[in-house]
């Protein structure tokens, strides 16, 4: 007899056109003490079946059929049920606990609340039971750190709080909204563990929602993949993982970057019936392409940045070193990676190379000049057409208000001002063509497309000025897997037919692995060591290294 | 501060001749020179300009023009009517602006709260004079019930004179304070619906939900203490403005403030009064600010505990 049972649920949200479902006929069931992973790309309705569950759906969204049974309850049944399993059945964790957690009341007041509202306590047994909880969930100075305010702790002690109002009244239903992606590798192994052990130790039913298939893979006892509401496949984490019976879960399964072996480029199964766009690299007959050299295309020497708290008491003390005497040299031709969580210093050395950031000391030579030092305008300009960069977020690092044509055109324009309109017009048709973008989109603005579109126009402008470097912050962590997949294909294309030198920053190793040919790893502003990629994940030398891919959730665990 | 007591000083200086204003008709040149030379009026600008400062700082603003009395004597004559009319007016758009821009941003689709609003956009639209206006017609004139001008009588305790403690001083204020505290109190109905409708839509919000809070809680509890942070910063600088709204309401209700007092002095070309008015309006604003980066303090734990977060 199933815990939870989800009976045909759907979910719709009434627009001012049409009516979206965002689930539709659901039927899911969850055993105590098993953790169901419920998977699937943005927009798939995993997080909608998560709220459904509880009850919350964000207005105009409704619950339009099904039911949801929790033991004898059914949840959608009488609205004043609401008060008997929020929070006392049913225990909710967020993505994001930057957010989730009220920033003017400290952790305690939270606590101890949400325990009064359930339980029949005084409040010096709530507090009891509260630091019991802090203490519960790996929280040192449980007592002490009670009187704490959420932004004085780190976001992984802060989704450790998190955790412990969800289980404080003893909840049966844990229901984890990506309750990770936020979170370093290192906190996220932590962090699921804890839910593991609870799991076990409490007997609970736990719902995991999430889009990495590495955690489903290490984390989850069964599988729900969905799609556009739909249920497309349910079944043990092993079986559907590693016999997929749909074609949708299978090309699912081909675009996680595999993390013990390198391919070489990734399966994409639903676009079979497209054209090898290998040959369809258009601007290849303006590029003006180089030969690869394996000449030392960047070199950084003793690289520092530091930042300082106050611009008028340059306190040494307060300074935080976000880049430490950093070294290493990127080679014409080759994809070098930097790898390392948040905080370790990647964006600053990828904006100390596009000279966004001065350095504090150290040099930083481009083809063998020193571009630190380059004060001539001209001067600089040449070096700034020879290094382009793609951001991580396509919604944010393209103007809005401007078409995709104008976007692309603006650093042809800037770097060769006598061009012509017509041959613009050309020059920019063959670059979108060149990243799978049809002439029309030219015309469009940037709000019309999708994440990975975006991101493809990110490229198009960035391979406007024909670069020989180009530098990629977390260009797909933003994106989802499939299309990341396709991207990832993309940048290698590029690379081989340009002769490209990449600058790949990511904090995801397989990511890395599969693009880069050599790594460097970062950690605290130092860099850990610097090798060959197939050395590194084979036999790598650092210790922080070894620890970074023992805690990374591998999706090949389940074959093993 | 400085540079408004350097307007106010060139005022005091360059808007035609002191000695003119001060002196009769009849008055020989030997006469006015001399003057001149006791009022220091022939020293080097900085000199003259430190001297008004260090004058001001003790509170000296000279003698008025045209009542022939010290400047700092006529203000604090005039303090209590103003700020009383001011505390009164700020208590007002503080409270009712809050309770209403709950009531709003809660029931958002409410009746009440459209008519509120339009209300509110009637309030932000028509000029403090039109209402003032309209009220002494409505309130005064037809129905008779509470006094159109005046600060009705006041009772002296000490320094200060107050009409808090007489029928007709209550009467009197309700109407210019209301009138005052309405731009504001709109200003802060829509602040407090915006801050309550964003605040209600934040994960933590739906994380309290999640928790099972009780929705009471959540509103009055959890939302309403976050949206306040800002209306306090708005409330600070706006009774600022107040006091320099006050000019028209008191002229328009003929209550015997310091705005009252400027307007009298504007009319007189009654240097001294006008730069001791601006000088000290200055130092209000200054103040205000400064408690409320005080309170910010009190309420704000991010503010609070800035020390420990580089260390937790």
């Amino acid at each position: 007899m199933s815990f939870l049972k989800i009976k045909n649920l759907s979910v719709d949200y009434p627009m001012r056109k049409e009516t979206v479902n965002a689930a539709k006929n659901v039927n899911i069931q969850v055993n105590k003490g098993e953790i169901l992973g419920l998977v699937g790309e943005s927009g798939s309705g995993k997080s909608t079946v998560g709220n459904a569950i509880i009850n919350l759906i964000d207005a105009p969204g409704k619950v339009s059929s099904g039911s949801v049974i929790l033991g004898d309850l059914s949840i959608h049944e009488d609205p004043t049920n609401i008060i008997k399993y929020r929070g006392k059945k049913i225990g909710l964790i967020f993505q994001d606990p930057q957010t989730s957690l009220n920033p003017i009341l400290t952790i305690g007041e939270q606590l101890i609340e949400t325990i009064q509202t359930h339980l029949n306590l005084t409040r010096e047994q709530a507090k009891n039971k509260s630091v019991d909880l802090l203490k519960e969930v790996g929280i040192k100075d449980a007592e002490k750190r009670f009187n704490n305010y959420p932004h004085q702790f780190s976001g992984g002690m802060r989704q450790r709080v998190v955790i412990s109002l969800a289980l404080c009244c003893e909840p049966e239903l844990l229901i984890a909204d990506e309750p990770t992606t936020a979170l370093d590798v290192s906190i996220q192994s932590q962090i699921l563990d804890l839910i593991r052990r609870l799991t076990k130790e409490r007997n609970l039913a736990v719902i995991l929602i999430t889009h990495d298939m590495g955690v489903i893979a290490e984390t989850t006892d069964r599988v729900a993949v969905m799609k556009n509401g739909n249920l497309v496949e349910i079944g043990n984490t092993k079986d559907v993982l590693t016999q997929p019976k749909k074609t949708y879960t299978k090309s699912l399964v081909s675009s996680v970057p595999p993390t013990n072996k390198k391919i070489s480029r990734f399966v994409i199964i639903e676009k079979e019936n497209k054209n090898d766009f290998q040959n369809n690299i258009k601007i290849l007959n303006r590029w003006n392409k180089r030969q690869i050299t394996h000449q030392n295309l960047i070199e950084i020497k003793n690289l520092s940045k530091s930042f300082d708290d106050n611009f008028f008491t340059e306190n040494i003390k307060n300074s935080v070193k976000a880049v430490n005497n950093v070294s290493f040299e990127v080679k014409e031709g080759e994809a070098f990676g930097l790898v390392g969580e948040s905080g370790s210093g990647k964006s600053t050395i990828a904006k100390l190379i596009v000279n966004l950031y001065q350095p504090s000391s150290g040099d930083i030579f481009f083809d063998n000049i020193c571009v630190t030092k380059i004060k001539n305008k001209t001067e600089m300009m040449k070096f700034r057409k020879q290094i382009q960069m793609i951001f991580q977020d396509p919604y944010s690092s393209l103007n809005g208000r401007l078409k995709v044509k104008d976007i692309v055109a603006e650093p042809i324009r800037l770097h060769n001002p006598s061009i012509t309109n017509s041959d613009l017009n050309d020059y920019i048709f063959d670059l979108l063509e060149s990243v799978e973008l049809s002439q029309k989109s030219a015309e469009r603005y940037p709000h019309e497309f999708s994440g990975g579109q975006r991101q493809r126009i990110s490229i198009a402008r960035a391979l406007a000025t024909q670069p020989r470097l180009l530098v990629c912050d977390e260009p797909t962590s933003a994106l989802d897997v499939s299309i990341q997949a396709q991207i990832l294909n993309l940048l290698k294309d590029l690379q081989e037919q340009l002769n490209l030198t990449i600058l790949f920053i990511s904090h995801d190793l397989p990511v890395v692995r599969q693009m880069c040919d050599r790594i460097g790893v970062l950690k605290d502003g130092k860099l850990c060591e610097v090798t060959t990629t197939e050395d590194l994940f084979i036999k790598p030398r650092h210790e922080y290294t070894k620890e970074l891919l023992r805690l990374m959730p591998k999706i090949e665990s389940i074959f093993e | 501060m400085l540079v408004v007591a350097f307007v106010s000083f060139s005022l005091f200086n360059f808007v035609g001749d002191p000695i003119n204003n001060m002196v009769g008709e009849e008055t020989s040149d030997e006469e006015r020179a001399e003057l001149r030379e006791t009022l220091g009026l022939m020293d080097p600008i900085h000199v003259q300009f430190t001297r008004f400062v260090v004058n001001a700082s003790k509170g000296e603003f000279g003698i008025s023009y045209q009542l022939r009395r010290p400047v700092s004597e006529l203000i604090v004559e005039r303090l209590p009517a103003t700020i009383e009319l001011v505390v009164i007016s700020a208590l007002i758009a503080l409270i009712t602006g809050t309770l209403l821009g709950v009531y709003t941003g809660i029931n958002r689709k409410g009746f009440l709260s459209d008519i509120i609003l339009a209300v509110s956009l009637l309030g932000v639209s028509l000029p403090t004079f039109v209402i003032g206006i309209l009220f002494i017609y409505l309130f005064a004139v037809i129905l008779g019930i509470l006094p159109s001008f005046g600060r009705g009588e006041v009772i002296d305790i000490g320094f200060w004179t107050t009409g808090f403690l007489t029928i007709s001083g209550l009467k009197a204020i309700i109407l210019p304070s209301v009138t005052l505290s309405l731009f504001q109190m709109t200003y802060i109905i829509r602040l407090v619906r915006a801050e309550m409708m964003e605040i209600l839509q934040t994960d933590y919000i739906k994380f309290a939900r999640a928790r099972g809070i009780s929705e009471k809680s959540i509103k009055y509890k959890h939302a309403l203490k976050n949206g306040l942070i800002p209306v306090i910063t708005i409330a600070g600088i706006n009774i600022g403005t107040l006091i320099a709204f006050s000019i028209i309401t008191e002229t328009v209700f003929q209550w015997p403030g310091m705005g009252f007092l400027f307007i009298q002095a504007v009319q007189f070309v009654d240097i001294p009064i006008m730069s001791a008015y601006l000088v000290f309006i200055a130092f209000v604003f200054v103040m205000i600010n400064f408690i409320v980066d005080i309170l910010y303090y009190f309420i704000d734990p991010r503010i609070r505990v800035k020390g420990d977060v580089a260390s937790g």
